[in-house]
């Protein structure tokens, strides 16, 4: 059973997109039910797989009995393993506080909708656990496809933002093409393991500085990486609320964890590798900066976010950049915390637009008084945006900090301090008017919007305690899961 | 419950009592119910530490790893014990006040009140007893949010300008300490606290001046050195209980306190004058003392002017530790419980005079001591405390702030408290003598004993302080026992 753990983390939603969207023609219902099961089982199967990765070492699978080089290779590592069940997690969370929105539409159409949400689990998980560079763009288009239909849900202007990101996703989808195929020119192979075996002695050669340039433009448009992140907050601001919370929460961080996976594990930061990582580190000091600034100018509370998650993506590849395994643990812890907080905001301020219809700044004067819990978890998860303890995004700024210090890179956590104290600002503007605002009288005969279902409240106040665990417990995270995902040493 | 399960269980028994709190505020009196009996429980847990620490034991529990290589970790030594000592102490007859003086003003959000002061005293003795930087600064940073929903608890436009005015000075600060201790971290990796420094030698001189100079920013703001000060004055907005225990004892004497954990048990005294930031940051402090004095002068709001009062004195504390001799440390230390003791009580009168009168500005107080004579009585004692009258706690202090500024060298700083005692008589007994002398003669009435009982002992304090510093808590003997710890590192028993 363990054998078969990779290649079932990734099968279970494939297949069930299709038996999904069968089952929808007849019972739109049943249909959401056997989703929510699918994914329930795939999260199981990644976490079992992360177990076992942690235990035992990587698992490896061979897709149809064929060895690698030759056939293409599942790999969970530590590493697949948490970010595979990170996104599972998180697919399922998000499709369970997707139910409220669900009824609101035809039951055909809620079989479609399931069909294309396993359909993007399925290429995100794919992403993560293939061991081949080829399978991965393969799997990077599944989920970018799935993403724009399900992103074109939110009606209107969401079909115009969902095309934007379809042709700069499309675009960057062929850099990353054209950068395997470089590689692919240089070394013969796809395999990920055999690249790395092969690359070096190869490092001199101008396509694999090419092919490495590509790759580092291509990923980082896919992950909204400052200053290629046009496409992510009109997308995040007008797709329904489930999918942006599901999308803000891994989607990025599949790309981050990608180029992770390429950058330090396939080129073994050998040659321009090693060259990219003080440009990436001045971009994302960059990006940590615009992303806060760009988010202290809108009015919109989903916009804020979107722009706050440029800023913290800028956090992530700062880890990357400095690259130390301090870094790189703070940069994997911070892909989990922010993804844990960043959803759990997105969660709440749907709730927020689901019962007052408001997403607007101004629309959330004195809200916290009628919805007392959803604003307690949007609090809790701005807190750990900031960075302030005992939440969990304490403690992975502070791995940064330490890190950037450790390297002598010290304008990198001078960075991080200023990008957490315009987070606090513009995190503060909404908490101020929901909390001390004036709420509007509602209009006659109208009752003041209530709580949320408790459909959507469980996923997100869950969240929120995930944000306060993730920060006390944050050690046991660091010491059994992630000091097991780090890097080899850095090969030159 | 043994000793070392004592420390986590005095910071949580408040938090618990928070939540408790939170869900009972249908019923105000078992709402109230809580927060005494939290306030019980921790006096008794931090008062049973005393004979043990007093005689030199270690009483520590790391209960949770935070980070690799670093604790949750608590210890009780004789600074942190008397920190405790005093803000539980005080917590417990401040909790007396604010049910007196929030049912009768009829304030609204009393639940909301009373929770958040509960979670900012386990803060505050998460601050005492944080033995390395890293639990020293999640307590501070949880101090600081929690400290907001109080100041903003009128909700008014002014309380609101206050609490974003608090929040964008503290935020700063805290990122500037956290900057601080990550560099800290990374030179001196798994430090804690200890007496005497641990720094010397990590690192080149121009580094420790940077690293000295955010910890210093970190701290100020809540020590209220100037230019940090700013948010003090303002925060008056906030319920009188709150600026007597939060702006007078808990939230600024932790900034006090960090100072004096930076400069004894961070940097040590030796690297300081290595570096020469002793004598900055005594200049600092002395120019605070002087400027919050005289601009205390001009400030016709009582409350105001107890909190330039405050600014000034929190640096006696700052220059105490500056100056770094044994005698200067055991005074600052000790300023904790005698300020506290003295300020809380001018606080409480402020709170009782407005609750009964509603009169805020000192020009409306003429004949207010012939109608509250306890009151005022005990303002009048605690101004001349303040002010640094023999037998009264303020003298113990400055009187061994000024012996040490001689032991350390520096026997000019004694004109800067020597200054500021006069300033304090100027602009406190203007005060004493409207309310007794000016105005219509009227007959006694006081603000009902849950007002005029809380202030009575804390000036009963202030005068026992001063006679029998030792009286009770051991308190003026844990200041010069960790004094000389820190001076002399090398004689010290065990911590």
């Amino acid at each position: 059973m363990t054998a078969h753990l990779p290649i079932l983390i990734v099968v279970l939603p494939l297949a069930g997109a299709a038996a999904v969207a069968l089952l929808g023609l007849r019972a739109g219902r049943a249909a959401r039910g056997l989703a929510l099961a699918i994914l329930a089982a795939s999260a199981a199967c990644a976490a079992a797989a992360l177990a076992a990765a942690v235990r035992t070492g990587p698992l490896r699978y061979f897709l149809g009995g064929w060895a690698p080089p030759w056939g293409i290779e599942y790999v969970v590592d530590p590493l697949a393993g948490g970010m595979a069940t990170l996104v599972a997690v998180f697919a399922l969370a998000a499709a369970v506080y997707a139910g409220p929105f669900v009824e609101r539409l035809r039951p055909r159409d809620a079989g479609a909708f399931h069909a294309v949400y396993l359909l993007l689990t399925a290429g995100l998980l794919g992403i993560v656990v293939t061991g081949d560079l080829f399978n991965l763009y393969v799997f990077l288009e599944i989920s970018s496809l799935a993403a724009y239909g399900l992103l074109a849900l939110g009606g209107g202007r969401s079909v115009l933002a969902s095309f934007r990101y379809l042709l700069l996703g499309t675009a960057a989808g062929t850099l990353y093409l054209l950068g395997v195929g470089c590689l692919y020119a240089v070394t013969g192979t796809l395999n990920m393991a055999d690249v790395g075996a092969r690359l070096p002695g190869q490092f001199d050669s101008p396509a694999v500085t090419m092919a490495i340039v590509l790759i580092v433009v291509g990923l980082a448009v896919k992950m909204a990486l400052f200053p290629l992140h046009g496409w992510l907050p009109d997308v995040y601001t007008y797709a329904p609320a489930p999918v942006t919370a599901f999308v803000a929460g891994v989607m990025t961080k599949v790309s981050a964890y990608a180029l992770l996976r390429v950058l330090f594990f396939v080129l073994g930061l050998g040659g321009a590798a090693s060259d990219v990582l003080p440009v990436l580190g001045w971009v994302a000091s960059a990006a940590a900066l615009a992303g806060s600034v760009m988010a202290l100018a809108q009015t919109d509370v989903r916009r804020i976010l979107a722009y706050s998650s440029v800023g913290q993506m800028g956090y992530i590849v700062l880890g990357f950049a400095i690259g130390t395994p301090l870094a790189l643990t703070g940069a994997l812890l911070h892909v989990l915390n922010h993804a844990v907080m960043k959803a759990c905001l997105f969660l709440s301020a749907g709730t927020v637009l689901y019962r007052t219809g408001e997403s607007q700044l101004h629309g959330y004067e004195g809200v916290a008084r009628h919805m007392p819990l959803t604003l307690g978890a949007f609090a809790i998860a701005a807190a750990s945006l900031v960075g302030l303890p005992p939440t969990g995004g304490f403690f992975s700024k502070w791995y940064l900090l330490t890190a950037a210090f450790d390297a002598g890179r010290w304008p990198f956590a001078v960075v991080l301090a200023v990008s957490s104290l315009l987070s606090a600002v513009y995190m503060f503007r909404v908490i101020e008017r929901a909390y001390l605002g004036e709420a509007p009288e509602p209009a006659p005969g109208t009752a003041p919007p209530g709580e949320a279902p408790a459909g959507m409240l469980a996923p997100t106040l869950a969240l929120a305690a995930v944000v306060l665990l993730l920060g006390i417990f944050n050690e046991q995270v660091v010491s059994h899961v992630i000091a097991f995902a780090l890097p080899p040493a850095r090969g030159h | 419950m043994p000793l070392p399960d004592r420390l986590p269980a005095a910071i949580l028994v408040s938090l618990a009592a928070a939540l408790l709190i939170a869900l009972s505020g249908r019923r105000p009196n078992v709402r109230e119910s809580w927060t005494f009996a939290a306030a019980a429980i921790k006096l008794l847990l931090v008062v049973s530490l005393v004979p043990a620490v007093a005689r030199g034991e270690v009483v520590e529990s790391s209960p949770l790893a935070l980070l690799p290589g670093i604790d949750l970790h608590f210890r009780a030594d004789p600074f942190g014990l008397l920190f405790a000592l005093v803000a539980s102490t005080l917590w417990l007859v401040t909790s007396v006040f604010s049910v007196g003086y929030m049912r009768a003003g009829g304030y609204a959000r009393q639940t909301s009140y009373f929770a958040w002061f509960a979670v900012c005293l386990s803060a505050t003795m998460g601050i005492a007893f944080a033995a390395n930087l890293v639990t020293f600064f999640i307590f501070y940073e949880i101090l600081t949010i929690a400290t907001y929903p109080l100041v903003i608890h009128f909700r008014t436009d002014e309380a609101k300008r206050a609490g974003r005015q608090y929040l964008a000075y503290t935020l700063v600060a805290g990122q500037a300490l956290l900057l601080a201790i990550a560099a800290v971290h990374v030179l001196a990796p798994g430090a804690e606290f200890q007496p005497g420094g641990f720094l010397a030698g990590r690192a080149g001189t121009p580094v420790l001046a940077v690293l000295f100079a955010l910890f210093i920013i970190g701290v100020g703001v809540k020590a209220g050195i100037m230019p940090l000060h700013g948010w003090l004055p303002a925060a008056m907005v906030a319920p009188t209980p709150v600026s007597a225990l939060l702006h007078a004892v808990a939230v600024v004497k932790a900034g006090a306190f960090g100072c004096v954990r930076i400069v004894g048990f961070v940097f040590g005294v030796d690297v300081l004058r290595a570096i020469g930031a002793d004598v900055a940051l005594a200049i600092a402090a002395s120019i605070t003392i002087v400027l919050a004095s005289i601009r205390a002068l001009g400030e016709g709001h009582l409350k105001r002017r107890l909190a330039y009062s405050t600014i000034g004195q929190l640096s006696y504390i700052v220059l105490g530790a500056a100056l770094g001799s044994a005698a200067a440390l055991a005074g600052a230390m000790f300023h904790i419980a005698a300020h506290g003791a003295m300020k809380i009580t001018m606080f409480f009168c402020a709170g009782a005079i407005y609750a009964k009168t509603h009169l805020e500005q000192i020009e409306d107080l003429g004949g207010i001591g012939r109608r509250m004579p306890v009151t005022m009585g005990a303002f009048a004692v605690c101004a001349l405390g303040l002010a640094g009258t023999p037998l009264l706690a303020g003298f113990i202090s400055k009187w061994n702030i000024g012996l040490g500024a001689y032991q350390a060298g520096h026997p000019a700083f004694i004109a800067v408290l020597l200054a500021s005692g006069l300033l304090n008589f100027a602009y406190f007994m203007p005060i004493v003598r409207t309310a007794f002398l000016d105005g219509e003669g009227t007959k006694p009435d006081e603000a009902g004993i849950a007002l005029a009982l809380p202030l009575a002992l804390t000036s009963a304090a202030a005068i026992l302080l001063g006679i029998f510093p030792d009286a009770g808590l051991n308190l003026y003997h844990l200041a010069w026992e960790a004094a000389r710890q820190v001076v002399s590192p090398d004689t010290r028993g065990v911590l």
